[in-house]
């Protein structure tokens, strides 16, 4: 079968503005080779940085900023689109190829109904007229499983939910009968539950039509189930490139091998009870107008081990950390902290107790002020809570840093001179200063790269190792409970769905919910998908 | 039998209809605004007639000057009816202020509404000449920046309107007086109108107040619509409408003017303060016979019941008109438009 | 921050209100004749001995000029410096208190700013008696409800971000929240505001004596200048504009350096790229 859309050492640079230098190209995709066949899915693999959007975007001949191709051969049916002039690219994009952002909800105009947008490129390459295309448009959204597929169109962005959003911008790049189309991380915004709906439902979509992909994303275990290839990236340059059993399977590259170890479970489960740290007692909570977010939430931690809380966005996970901390008073019940009953108001609190809980913020950006050095952060807690100043404090700044493993170079650095991974070592750190008791991670590796993300949860195991400090874990991926927690929380609106040790809560039986989540988790087996399908019967009907 | 997420995460309960609130957004939003905006007149007229009283100056001293003598004082004082309780005078007030009658001028002895009645008419002439002139100018002039933004006419434009937000407007005036009026002589100087002028001479008197109060305006305003713009011309639905391979006009008259109205309506409304303030200036540059004028001779003079009256009308201007754009800029909002 | 940072235009700016204060600093030392001083005819055009001619009443132009930026420069600096201290003490405490007190304080607010400042201006000034202190003291009122709206903005923009929070957590106490985590970094746009309300507080005063309702003749002010001399428009005599030009190239001057204090605020967050 001849390849119809090839990409021979692709070349692309942005343009960069160094401080009190003259601007500058900076080279960030370098020499990328690949080909797709008709009908055939590649899967664009990386980390952030990696340059997988750009060359996803080099397909429609647009670059974003400063971004411009530079060198090589982007061929479409043998055309290098690289070579076109403006009038042709215009007729390429939303005909010929088509892309699908990250974003539904920002990628949609707010001010016209889904409908129209939807048909729009349609109608403006005269490829179908309006009945026709409105017919396809309905076809589509039947196909791609949303609700009510005749009338779905008729409303506006604002009023149906991100993955009904998702799908109706796959409907929108299918609509054309596009030859490729490029899906820049479509699924990474959306819920677990959510995420396998709509990955299968974009896979049945492109096979039913025929249409080629490339499929960009983060995720392995995602792209296993709808790649047919799959090319790793890093830094701009192609890692390993093969077929998703080759790169699943047999990975050649110790990076491609690192990215899939990612997700192996380490079981561990610690099982002595030294004496309970936390005890929260039928815990409601509501905000200001009275609407209850947490229902007589019940569970308790032993000292040095950790409780993962698990819960999709809504669960209410989030708002237990904030009860906890006293920021959000609970209406009734109380909580308990080395057996004493903590006030609820975070402002009647005693420094000491205040000290003895520490947090650990999900972006750690806006988690540290901009303007204050790392040694500064670092070093608050300890003037603060134990009055050191001077040469012991500045010894104990450099124990820190050696702990999260950060050499001395950086107690000068401001957070923005910093990675993400680093930054959030300096949480770390300014959590660890004030020699706590509990520590509660609100989703601390959810913003980082896998890679990096796996060296923060190793760091944060080895200190619970070194200080038998116990951590409040909360986080919407299994994956991460499967390896670091001793006992597990499920919440649900507001509820706790289970609670117990990991080994208990993560074996049948399982209540709905719970079978729901677990069986959400992409794994990085091809035909995963298949089964898990299979298991639903799913036919209809969306979210 | 179909297992769906929605179905199992969603508590099986019925929820109650939604109250009128969710129901009718726009119309609640519209309500409020109206009730708020009626509030704050209501307060804006005690803050000028009672919040003025509370300070420190007694009018009856201040306005006799040197010849406050005790028997005059109190005699004006009776005379001006000052002697009454606050409370009972600023119900008085409002109460003819809703008729239409403020009272007596304490310097002319003559009614104040009739004198607002013939001069209303010409301030807002001439406000309104400017606006209509200065609000598509502003966003023209903006989406010109815009399409060659950082480049030459984008910098001339950010250039001079630099300069021009930092022009005096009495300044301006008297450069286009002396150029216009005085050196080539092609409009008359002052702009005196009357009533039952015909319209061309009442446009050819304003012709160069408006230009002076044009250009104020015109300044401040189109740094904002430019900054609005670019606000919108950056959203993600544009790149969308770049990548399904709109030319650059349809992108943007389909894509980012519906999305563009409520901001620029925002722009105006945030400008109309420099339009009533320049009014006032600019009439007496241009010795114009309008509220303007009158305010401030009443205020040299200390002609209270005048310059309480301008100054509620002035305000109640100002507080309608944020009201209109705020209930524009509500409605052009597509969220608003179509609940859930 | 190197001096070959500063932008060409900035520099202009602070050209310009360097040369203004340093006229109103040294006045009695640089200005020619007396600030009073009748030296020659009404409306002498500019000759060598009079730099810029004279006024209506035969004074010196360019001495009153100079006098005059000692009058504009020190209301409008008393002013800005006013109205920018309340302001800013309201607006963090409201924004650091939230609750009852920033409601209170912003409906305040919101009220106050329903007045055009003009015209709240000339129904203040139509009763309080006349004196530059009265002046000083109604200007930076009014002008301190827009400096409340801009710095409770910018507070609270940084106090919900969650190292705010986290100080919150660890105990600090809210002074110690204000001074150390927000205003180090609301300093930038804070600047940037100063400098547009010291523009506008001169362009206001200006008007203001302009009406007849600022400073009070014979002292020298810009703005007066240019109601003493506007009859002389007619007959096309521009001793009117000069006192205008003087301050409309101060206020340039200002808003340049603003322009470049504004394009040099820097951002909070970080960003994660995507690639």
């Amino acid at each position: 079968m001849a390849d119809f859309f090839t990409v021979r050492d692709l070349r692309i640079a942005a343009k960069v503005y160094p401080p009190g230098e003259r601007p500058r190209d900076m080279e960030i995709v370098s020499g990328v080779s690949f080909s797709l066949e008709k009908g055939k899915v590649l899967g664009l693999i990386g980390e952030s940085g990696a340059g997988k959007s750009t060359i996803g975007l080099a397909a429609l001949a647009y670059g974003r900023g400063g971004i411009r191709i530079t060198g090589g051969e982007v061929l479409l049916d043998g055309e290098d689109i690289v070579t076109f002039s403006k009038r042709d690219i215009r007729r390429l994009r939303g005909a010929r190829v088509a892309y699908v952002a990250q974003s539904a909800a920002a990628a949609f105009n707010p001010a016209h109904r889904l409908i129209d947008q939807v048909v729009e490129a349609t109608l403006l390459h005269r490829l179908m007229d309006r009945p026709s295309a409105r017919a396809r448009a309905v076809h589509l959204f039947e196909v791609l499983g949303l609700p009510d597929p005749d009338h779905f169109g008729d409303r506006y962005p604002h009023q149906v939910s991100g993955g009904q959003l998702q799908r109706a911008m796959t409907a929108m790049a299918l609509c054309p009968n596009p030859e490729l189309i490029v899906f820049d991380e479509p699924t990474t915004a959306l819920d677990v539950t959510t995420q396998i709906d709509v990955l299968a439902a974009i896979k049945h979509a492109i096979r039913e039509t025929g249409t080629s992909a490339l499929y960009i994303t983060h995720d392995l275990a995602v792209v296993t189930q709808i790649a047919d290839d799959i090319m790793v990236l890093r830094n701009g340059q192609t890692v390993e490139y093969g077929t998703v059993s080759q790169i699943i399977e047999a990975p050649k590259e110790d990076y491609t091998k690192a990215l899939i170890g990612v997700r192996k479970s380490r079981e561990t489960e610690a099982t002595d009870q030294s004496g309970t740290l936390l005890k929260v007692e039928n815990v409601t909570a509501a905000y200001g107008n009275g609407v209850p977010v947490l229902k007589d939430i019940s569970l308790h931690l032993p000292k040095g081990q950790t409780l993962a809380i698990v819960g999709e966005s809504g669960s209410g996970k989030s708002t237990l950390a904030r009860a906890i901390t006293g920021l959000l008073p609970p209406s009734d019940g109380r909580i308990l902290f080395d057996d004493e009953v903590l006030p609820a108001l975070q402002k009647r609190r005693s420094k000491d107790q205040l000290r003895r809980i520490q947090l650990i913020y999900q972006m750690a950006d806006t988690a540290m002020n901009p303007r204050q050095t790392v040694s500064q952060i670092i070093g608050r807690p300890l003037t603060f809570y134990f009055g050191l100043r001077g040469r012991e404090k500045a010894r104990h700044i450099a124990e820190l840093l050696d702990a999260i493993e950060m050499g001395e170079g950086f107690a000068d650095r401001y957070p923005g001179e910093l990675s993400g991974g680093q930054k959030q070592r300096v949480a770390i750190a300014r959590a660890l200063a004030a020699k706590p008791d509990l520590i509660l991670c609100d989703e601390p590796t959810s913003a980082l790269d896998p890679l990096v993300a796996e060296g923060i949860l190793d760091l944060l195991m080895r200190l619970q190792r070194e200080t038998a400090v116990s951590y409040l874990f909360i986080t919407h991926d299994i994956s991460i409970v499967r390896a670091l927690a001793d006992s597990v929380a499920i919440m649900l609106n507001g509820r706790l769905q289970r609670f117990g040790p990991k080994s208990q809560v993560l074996l049948p039986p399982f209540d709905d919910y719970t079978d729901l989540l677990l069986k959400s988790v992409p794994e990085m087996r091809i035909g995963w998908l298949e089964e898990v399908l299979k298991s639903r019967h799913i036919t209809s009907a969306g979210n | 039998m179909t297992i769906f997420s929605s179905d199992v995460t969603k508590p099986a309960s019925t929820p109650a209809p939604p109250g009128f609130r969710k129901r009718f957004p726009l119309a609640t939003l519209i309500a409020q605004r109206l009730g708020l905006s009626a509030l704050l007149l209501v307060a804006v007229s005690i803050l000028i007639f009672v919040g003025v009283e509370a300070l420190p100056g007694d009018f009856a001293s201040t306005y006799l000057g040197q010849a406050a003598t005790p028997e005059a004082v109190a005699n004006i004082r009776a005379d001006l009816g000052l002697d009454k309780p606050v409370a009972t005078r600023y119900v008085e007030w409002l109460s003819g202020a809703l008729h239409g009658d403020f009272g007596m001028s304490w310097a002319s002895h003559a009614s104040v509404s009739q004198q607002i009645a013939n001069r209303l008419g010409n301030s807002l002439f001439l406000a309104f000449a400017a606006a209509i002139i200065a609000v598509p100018l502003a966003v023209g002039l903006g989406m010109v920046a815009v399409l060659f933004r950082n480049r030459v006419p984008d910098r001339l434009i950010n250039v001079v309107s630099l300069a021009a937000i930092s022009l005096p407007e009495f300044f301006v005036g008297y450069l286009l007086i002396l150029f216009f009026a005085v050196e080539l002589g092609s409009v008359p100087f002052p702009a005196t109108v009357y009533r039952g002028m015909p319209l061309f001479d009442r446009l050819e008197a304003i012709a160069l107040p408006t230009a002076t109060l044009v250009l104020v305006v015109l300044a401040h305003m189109l740094r904002m619509t430019r900054a609005a713009i670019i606000s919108v011309m950056a959203s993600p639905y544009m790149e969308t409408a770049e990548l399904k391979g709109l030319p650059s006009y349809l992108a943007i008259l389909r894509h980012a003017v519906p999305n563009a109205i409520a901001p620029i309506i925002n722009v105006v409304a945030l400008n109309l303060a420099y339009l009533i303030v320049g009014v006032v200036v600019v009439e007496v540059v241009f010795v114009y016979p309008g509220m303007g004028q009158y305010m401030v001779d009443a205020v040299t003079v200390r002609d209270m019941p005048v310059v309480q009256a301008c100054g509620l009308i002035f305000a109640s201007v100002y507080i309608l008109l944020n009201m209109m754009a705020d209930i524009a800029a509500i409605i052009a909002n597509p969220k608003l438009r179509h609940p859930r | 921050m190197r001096a070959r940072d500063i932008p060409p235009s900035a520099w202009i700016g602070i050209i310009g209100i360097t040369v203004t204060a340093g006229a109103a600093v040294f006045a009695p030392y640089v200005a020619p004749y007396g600030e009073r001083e009748i030296v020659g005819d009404i409306w002498e055009p500019m000759s060598s001995t009079f730099l810029l001619g004279t006024d209506n009443l035969g004074r010196d132009l360019l001495s009153r000029l100079i006098y005059g930026a000692r009058t504009t420069l020190a209301v409008a600096l008393a002013a800005s410096v006013l109205s920018f201290s309340i302001g800013i003490t309201l607006s963090f405490i409201a924004a650091a208190t939230r609750g009852v007190v920033d409601q209170g304080l912003s409906r305040l607010n919101d009220l106050m700013m329903s007045i055009p400042t003009l015209i709240f201006a000339l129904v203040l000034l139509a009763v309080l008696p006349q004196s530059v202190w009265v002046l000083i003291l109604v200007m930076a009122v009014l002008d301190s409800t827009r400096v409340f709206r801009l710095g409770r903005a910018i507070a609270l923009d940084i106090s919900v971000m969650e190292f705010v929070e986290a100080a919150r957590l660890r105990g600090e106490r809210t002074i110690w929240i204000i001074f150390r985590e927000i205003l180090p970094n609301a300093l930038s746009p804070l600047l940037a505001e100063f400098g547009l309300r010291f523009a506008f507080s001169i362009l206001f005063l200006s008007t203001l004596s302009f009406l007849g309702l600022g400073i009070q003749p014979p002292t020298a002010d810009w703005g007066g200048m240019v109601k003493d001399n506007k009859d002389g428009i007619i007959f096309a005599v521009s001793a009117a504009l000069i006192p205008g030009a003087a301050i409309a190239t101060l206020a340039v001057c200002v808003n340049l350096v603003v322009d470049w204090l504004l394009k040099r605020t820097s951002s909070l967050k970080g960003g994660r790229d995507d690639g």
